[in-house]
């Protein structure tokens, strides 16, 4: 029903919380418990104050290349809130947010950024892929555990996200079409942030939305709100209802922008003029969820305070603590090759141990 | 034991695991309802379903990728690229995922998956049917790749890939699918991965070669007066280097055969190694007999390309001449 109503091809958007956090759309609003809501809001600080602080190490000199995420949050929350525990989340590399949600501790995350392989090695009950950063590849990877699922009859959806860059790539169309051929319970989520990189999406994408491509699949296709965390929550969760009954896999749009830069090795001053930014910082996901809880009475502006401080004193320290470890011991780099060493990694590595021991290093 | 061909090898090869192993599936273009453009597949449909023995859209990545994620949630795939020339598309998902996922995430996830892929000329095909690509999959870390040239080895490789923990990347030497039967044993088995076989013990001269081409190198040898040893290598990664050198050191000649393109093949690396480690052992240049650099000919003229008997015979002489 919600798929046929907001059909792409019309030029149809879910929104249900405006920008100021007014419901405008009453009879669509999902039911979701306030712990649950609240874990999104207490998510989406975390996640803003890790982002804004990573810019700001990386700025000194303290850690490596680092994708932002601001703005971005509701489209990642409000989509991974509507999955259960079960199910498998299959990232891009700019779901941060959707991380956290998932089980993906900070610590993990900081360390991958910081350079070091450990940061994408989950807890063992964490079920999330590493990110990905072949554009558009990872589809196919959803579409497979989601066969396993479904050939075990284990109930397991996958949540796969990808950018509105990824459309573009041939694998977006091979995965697909891969998971509709099959009726996998899969759901795609293209975080339609306006830019590959410096590129406008209307400049290198032809269709009028990103929805509209389910239409080629057979499969329902949606344009949602991206910063509006209620609506990607209901569309998620009536993909998520398909997929269960095993109607196959569901496409959703979320319409959103990256605030930040596409990493910290990019300028978005040279591409973009401050209007457009200014225009959808208005549109921040955090006003008006914040807004939202507050009408609720599930948050107030003083919890909201100890909300942000904590994670600030979180992320500080979790910071500080990868800071100090993430030395990389020389095994670490050779045995993950192979359940077993090869011989001639072994040679290898018995080499360089032997030149190090003897030459020291740099 | 059964008087079979390598084609009905590896068929049984994966019988008996999906009968074995339920986690087991089996797909690719035309591996279904057809069994295979070459059958290697036939009846497994019938007798397992379609769950598990499918036929896929024209898509190599997504066939490789969605292979990345069933042995990821507890599958055990067997994927068949229908030629190693159109193996292309699914090179990406190899290289930079099926081969990166246990190393990135710190053995977290591994993936006991198959690509099983027709490879080789001399079978009067169309363009892009021909290819011999061991190099593009030996380079990568976090791939194995093996090449039978038997029956025996070809069910035992094919039972040892499924059952290995990595990925797996099976070169199957169309050329010889059915060209001659052996006799095999019924029950499973498997050979390891990683060894090469002693086709035949010699003192004279090391002859290295895989797939199609070690029925080729016995053939030039029946009539040779050379008392060669010659070494099917039968797992081109992680290469058996020892059993190499070891030959060498007795041997001191040493001739690789292979019908991968000559420069930076596989033969490149196994002289290497043969330099670094049995150097003063050499009483000959170590030397290569390989296919020329060229795009493989079409079939009128892809009897220049294809290496012969007569052409083995005539580097076999050469180097037996030579003296150090």
């Amino acid at each position: 029903m919600l798929f046929e109503e907001f059909d792409p091809l019309q030029g149809k958007r879910l929104q249900i919380l405006d920008r100021k956090g007014k419901i405008v759309n009453d009879k669509l609003l999902p039911k979701i418990k306030k712990a649950t809501l609240l874990k999104m809001y207490k998510t989406m600080v975390l996640g803003r104050v890790a982002d804004e602080k990573a810019l700001q190490f990386q700025r000194q000199g303290r850690m490596l290349t680092y994708a932002p995420n601001h703005g971005q949050e509701a489209a990642q929350l409000g989509s991974i809130a509507a999955m259960d525990d079960n199910d498998w989340l299959v990232l891009a590399f700019r779901e941060l947010n959707a991380m956290l949600y998932k089980g993906v501790t900070l610590e993990q995350s900081f360390l991958y950024w910081l350079g070091n392989e450990w940061g994408s090695r989950y807890d063992d009950d964490v079920k999330v892929l590493p990110i990905n950063v072949p554009i558009g590849s990872q589809i196919s990877h959803a579409a497979g555990l989601s066969y396993a699922s479904k050939l075990k009859g284990s109930g397991e959806v996958s949540i796969v996200y990808i950018g509105d860059g990824g459309t573009s790539h041939g694998e977006f169309h091979e995965g697909l079409n891969f998971a509709a051929t099959y009726d996998l319970p899969v759901i795609v989520i293209i975080q339609n942030n306006q830019y590959a990189i410096s590129t406008p999406r209307e400049k290198v994408i032809n269709s009028k939305t990103l929805a509209q491509k389910a239409v080629s699949y057979g499969i329902p296709g949606i344009q949602v709100d991206g910063n509006d965390p209620l609506a990607m929550y209901l569309a998620t969760e009536t993909a998520r209802k398909r997929a269960a009954k095993g109607d196959g896999p569901t496409l959703i749009e979320a319409v959103t922008y990256r605030m930040g830069p596409h990493t910290t090795s990019d300028n978005p001053k040279l591409y973009r003029d401050d209007k457009e930014v200014e225009s959808w910082a208005e549109r921040d996901p955090m006003i008006r969820f914040k807004q939202y809880l507050i009408d609720k009475k599930y948050l107030t502006e003083k919890k909201d305070k100890a909300l942000k401080e904590n994670a600030k004193k979180n992320v500080l320290s979790t910071f500080k603590k990868v800071e100090k470890s993430g030395e990389v011991d020389l095994k670490d780099i050779f045995k993950y090759t192979y359940e077993k060493m090869t011989p001639e990694l072994e040679n290898q590595m018995r080499y360089y141990q032997n030149f190090l021991d003897k030459e020291g290093e740099e | 034991m059964a008087v079979t061909t390598i084609l009905k090898a590896i068929n049984e090869a994966l019988d008996q695991a999906m009968e074995k192993d339920e986690s087991v599936v089996v797909y690719g273009e035309d591996v279904g309802f057809e069994g295979g453009v070459f059958r290697a597949t036939a009846g497994l449909q019938k007798k397992y379903g379609e769950q598990r023995v499918f036929d896929t859209p024209i898509a190599e990545a997504a066939i490789v990728g969605s292979a990345i994620g069933m042995s990821i949630n507890g599958l055990k795939p067997v994927v068949e690229m229908q030629f190693s020339g159109f193996s292309l598309p699914g090179y990406n998902q190899i290289v930079t995922h099926a081969a990166r996922f246990r190393n990135r995430s710190r053995g977290k996830y591994h993936l006991p998956m198959v690509i099983r892929m027709p490879y080789g000329g001399g079978v009067k095909a169309l363009e892009h049917h021909s290819e011999s690509l061991e190099s593009l999959y030996a380079h990568i870390p976090g791939l194995k790749l093996v090449i039978p040239s038997t029956p025996y080895d070809a069910k035992g490789l094919t039972m040892a890939a499924i059952n290995d923990p990595d990925p797996v990347i099976i070169m199957e030497p169309k050329r010889i699918y059915r060209a001659f039967k052996q006799d095999i044993p019924d029950e499973p088995y498997e050979v390891e991965i990683g060894k090469a076989r002693m086709v035949k013990e010699g003192n004279d001269i090391t002859i290295v070669a895989w797939g199609a081409l070690v029925r080729e190198v016995e053939k030039a040898m029946k009539n040779l007066d050379v008392d060669a040893e010659i070494i099917d290598l039968r797992t081109i990664a992680p290469m058996d280097t020892e059993t190499i050198i070891e030959s060498v050191k007795k041997t001191g000649r040493v001739l690789v055969v292979h019908e991968a393109y000559k420069s930076f093949g596989p033969g490149s690396e196994i002289i290497s190694r043969i330099n670094e480690e049995a150097f003063f052992y050499l009483e000959a240049a170590p030397r290569r007999l390989a296919g020329f650099d060229v795009t493989v000919p079409l079939p009128k003229g892809e009897n220049h390309f294809i290496i012969k008997p007569k052409q083995i015979a005539y580097e076999v002489k050469k180097l037996m001449a030579e003296k150090a």
